[in-house]
């Protein structure tokens, strides 16, 4: 509380602190909010490009399956593609790290670390995060747990190759590169918790004076909720981490049953554990998680939505209680994951029944985004054509999750392509597409310029066509039968043989995908010195506090403490002269 | 709809009720995309600024979306009550009695699936971790009593057809997730833990091969064609002189299909030379890829002169 009595001083304090910092203390080890918000930008684009770049090289091997990769297959290394040709140890690596640094290094520090430290302090009408340190710290634990997970390519045997997922007794008898996938997973369970921590606080405590919970922003609300999952589920997770690394290196047999027999060796452990316990450790965190990837996606394509309908978000408050639901949900449905795994009819019974009813306020949520767009008077930017493209994109997302939620749907769709197209659908036109909506949004309040809109429509229109053209025919794969994670892509089973040819197909669409995020680094770069100058503050005639700083905002944010006399949405309100009445501007004067 | 989801072949007994499901499901989903799909292009082009320049501040006041959602929980529902719990507890509770079924055990290694038969006296022998080698993979103490009449195969399970099977899963390693996509099959198979699962095989491989069987067009360039190549051929084919090309049942080789194309052969009749599979469903390795297993339905008849054949080898 000490804290919260001092933040108003901040914001007169500002401007004289802000020439005495170094350029380490300003730029490296900054303690202001935007600064880490962007340092986590950043950082979460570049791996969400190298993730990408993961993924490029496995739809190689799924479209020519044994043939040489073209100009990069000789850099990869003896010990991962002898002659250009990738081995199958080096494909489960690629698909290992693809998964966990999309999940963990990308999408969550950009929907998190880098939309929830610039924005929430700025929408919230706060001088900065309540825990300035502990938020520099967080970005810098996050930079460390990265830097050891890409190490890890290097180690003996490469990087982790046991799925993002790491099933024991695999992941346990695997390579190196699995401890140091567990060793950085510690480091990032670490910032995500201390991140966490300090969102809530700052939510909590920092509003400014007249922002109420019901005037909160939905980004708002979707970060809070956000929070107390990251905060209620990754300890879990990493508790299982430091269990499987005992397992490890100290010879404890946590997951490990006794009996086992490995490449011909009895295994020389103690026994008694269970693969199974991993598994519901694991799922503890990974289902809550993947609402963390979706909610805040959702915050923005709310502020997005609201800001270019000119009008107010349909059903706030219908909103706000179904994220609030969703996220007490969220961690009762975990064991869907695994109806595959011995379940009987009593546990599944109650884990399809969770399913089913967590899917009503994804649908509550997506029903009111949609009814706001009638009555509306649509502008078309980028932002809004991501922010659009999301609806039907997560629908398809959610929807090919219902017969994957219902055991015996799911007997035949488990651990096919389905899954691995239903769950994209999910995060990448998904989450990626609103995290592109949100790039675009603030982008003008970040640097005062605006990015080209005519390289943003380019970059949509590309990206989205390239997204369905990777992920529906997964669809047909799975439904088909072909399994994930295989190295061919599924060219010895009889039961892939017609459906096979969609490899290639997916695979260019890949590779186009990666044509079309060239616009966005153009884009993205250029604009900072030769995109159009911002003609006032609020740019996009928005109605939240974050348009209501300086541009860009100052350390400190706020010229004078703001105070908010209505809710986040007044658009198009009946008698005011402009379309839009902005939080905090005071009622005129009657009469 | 079967037809469009591309659902393979199905041959067990409680496959149809599973793809029943999975149809009336994809129409619910198919139903709701529709829905809100047109609800939200109309809204695109009907509320574009260029056609409404003054948003409405208030918009949609009916409850109908109100109506709607709780329409989907209610079908939820009754898919839940009505499809989803009763097939499951069929699945895992009903199992036929061991006296009226055909009892396998199955161990699952990297990257093999070991087939336990219990032979004539239908007790499965004792097996030691001790054991295990190459010769030995599932570790069978041949001295014990039980154990001497046992058959054991690798990658290969061959099911009597029209009767039920138990398989009794476990695994010497890791997880690995036991698959049989003609038959709506798929079970993990978890290290430690032994784990049943039963179906009824409702078509021979015979059979199975007989519908599988496509008219598959050919060109001179399908000498590289893997999709073809894994292919045999499903009737005689011969050069206009009468040179025999392809015997039904021979491979298609790159020589055929050239020979073929040469006599003037545009299409041919094939099937995937072994359609009926075990496809492992979990990363299991680096092999994972290759951890295919395949299953042989035969008659009664057929069936017991294979156990007695692979009896005589002991």
């Amino acid at each position: 509380m000490a804290h919260v009595a001092t933040a108003g001083h901040a914001v007169h304090d500002a401007a004289h602190h802000e020439e005495e910092l170094t350029f380490i203390r300003k730029y490296v080890f900054s303690q202001d909010h935007k600064v880490i918000g962007i340092q986590y930008l950043i950082t979460s684009l570049l791996f969400l490009f190298f993730g990408f770049s993961l993924m490029m090289l496995m739809r190689w091997q799924l479209a020519y399956p044994g043939q040489p990769i073209p100009f990069i297959g000789g850099l990869l290394g003896e010990a991962n593609a002898p002659g250009g040709i990738m081995l199958p140890e080096f494909y489960n690596q690629l698909g290992a790290m693809h998964g966990t640094i999309m999940v963990f290094l990308g999408i969550v520090p950009l929907a998190v670390g880098a939309f929830g430290n610039y924005v929430v302090p700025l929408q919230i009408g706060a001088p900065d995060m309540a825990f300035p340190k502990l938020n520099m710290m967080s970005y810098w634990v996050y930079f460390v747990g990265g830097v050891t997970m890409l190490a890890s390519f290097f180690l003996p045997g490469g990087a982790a190759n046991s799925g993002w997922t790491s099933y024991a007794p695999l992941s346990v008898v695997a390579t190196t590169g699995q401890t140091a996938w567990l060793f950085a997973m510690v480091f990032l369970i670490t910032s995500s918790l201390l991140g966490s921590v300090n969102f809530i606080v700052t939510m909590v405590q920092l509003r400014a004076k007249g922002l109420t919970f019901t005037r909160l922003p939905f980004f708002v609300w979707a970060q809070l909720v956000t929070a107390f999952l990251l905060l209620l589920a990754f300890p879990p997770l990493e508790a299982a981490g430091v269990m499987q690394l005992m397992d490890r290196l100290a010879g404890t047999s946590f997951f490990l049953p006794s009996g086992l027999v490995v490449a011909g060796q009895a295994l020389d452990v103690s026994g008694g554990g269970s693969p199974i316990l991993w598994q519901h450790l694991f799922w503890f965190l990974a289902h809550p998680e993947v609402y963390v990837l979706i909610l805040p996606a959702m915050g923005i394509v709310g502020e997005v939505i609201a800001n270019n309908t000119r009008k107010p978000l349909w059903g706030y408050k219908s909103l706000v209680y179904a994220s609030i639901f969703l996220g007490f949900m969220s961690f009762i449905v975990w064991a869907h994951h695994m109806f595959l795994t011995g379940m009987g009819t009593v546990i599944s019974t109650f884990f399809q029944t969770t399913t089913m009813i967590i899917s009503i306020p994804s649908v509550i949520i997506l029903t009111a985004f949609f009814i706001s767009l009638w009555g509306a008077s649509i502008r078309f930017n980028t932002q809004m054509l991501f922010a659009l493209a999301f609806l039907p994109m997560f629908g398809i997302g959610g929807l090919t999750g219902l017969p994957l939620g219902l055991a015996p749907t799911d007997t035949h769709l488990h651990d096919t392509y389905y899954v691995i197209g239903h769950f994209h659908y999910v995060v990448a036109p998904g989450t990626i597409f609103a995290l592109f909506a949100g790039v675009y949004h603030w982008y003008p309040k970040v640097t005062g310029r605006r990015m080209s809109d005519t390289l943003g429509k380019v970059h949509f229109w590309g990206s989205l066509v390239c997204m369905n053209g990777i992920f529906m025919p997964m669809f047909i794969q799975g439904l088909a039968g072909v399994s994930r994670r295989l190295y061919d892509g599924g060219q010895q089973y009889a039961h892939a043989q017609g459906v096979l040819q969609w490899n290639e197909f997916m695979s260019v669409a890949a590779w186009s995908l990666a044509v079309f995020q060239l616009p966005f680094m153009i884009n993205f770069f250029l604009s900072i010195w030769k995109g159009r100058k911002v003609e006032n503050d609020n740019p996009w005639e928005a109605t939240t506090l974050d348009w209501a700083t300086p541009t860009p905002p100052p350390h400190g944010n706020f010229a004078r403490v703001p105070e908010v006399y209505r809710g986040p949405y007044e658009y198009s309100v009946p008698g005011h002269p402009t379309d839009f009445f902005p939080q905090n501007e005071p009622e005129p004067a009657k009469g | 709809m079967f037809e469009l989801l591309g659902l393979p072949l199905d041959a067990s007994a409680h496959g149809p009720k599973l793809d029943q499901m999975t149809v009336v499901v994809h129409w619910l989903m198919l139903f709701l995309f529709v829905g809100w799909g047109s609800f939200f292009a109309y809204t695109l082009v009907r509320f574009r600024k260029g056609r409404n320049p003054k948003a409405d501040y208030t918009g949609v006041k009916s409850h109908v979306s109100s109506y709607l959602e709780v329409g989907i929980a209610l079908f939820e529902a009754v898919l839940l009550v009505g499809f989803a719990v009763p097939l499951w507890a069929e699945r895992v509770n009903e199992f036929p009695a061991d006296a009226d079924a055909i009892v396998v055990r199955v161990v699952a290694e990297q990257f093999a699936w070991n087939v336990h038969y219990p032979g004539p006296d239908g007790i499965f022998g004792r097996t030691d971790i001790k054991l295990v080698s190459a010769e030995n993979p599932l570790g069978l103490d041949r001295e014990d009593g039980d154990a001497k009449d046992d058959i054991w195969t690798v990658n290969q399970l061959n099911l009597p057809v029209n009767k039920p099977v138990i398989i009794r899963l476990s695994s010497k390693d890791v997880i690995h997730s036991f698959g049989l996509p003609l038959f709506r099959v798929k079970q993990d198979v978890i290290p430690g833990e032994v784990i049943p699962l039963w179906f009824t095989p409702t078509m021979t491989t015979a059979q199975i091969i007989e519908a599988s069987t496509k008219t598959v067009s050919i060109s001179a360039a399908d000498t590289s064609n893997t999709v073809l190549l894994a292919m045999v051929a499903q009737a005689d084919y011969a050069t206009t002189d009468g040179t025999a090309i392809l015997a039904r049942g021979d491979s298609m080789t790159p020589e055929a299909i050239l020979f073929l194309v040469k006599a003037g052969i545009k299409e041919v009749k094939a099937v995937h030379s072994t359609p009926a599979e075990i496809a492992c469903a979990q990363l299991c390795g680096l092999g994972h890829y290759r951890m295919r297993g395949f299953v042989t339905i035969q008659t009664e008849e057929e069936f017991k002169a294979w156990l007695a054949e692979e009896a005589s080898y002991l």
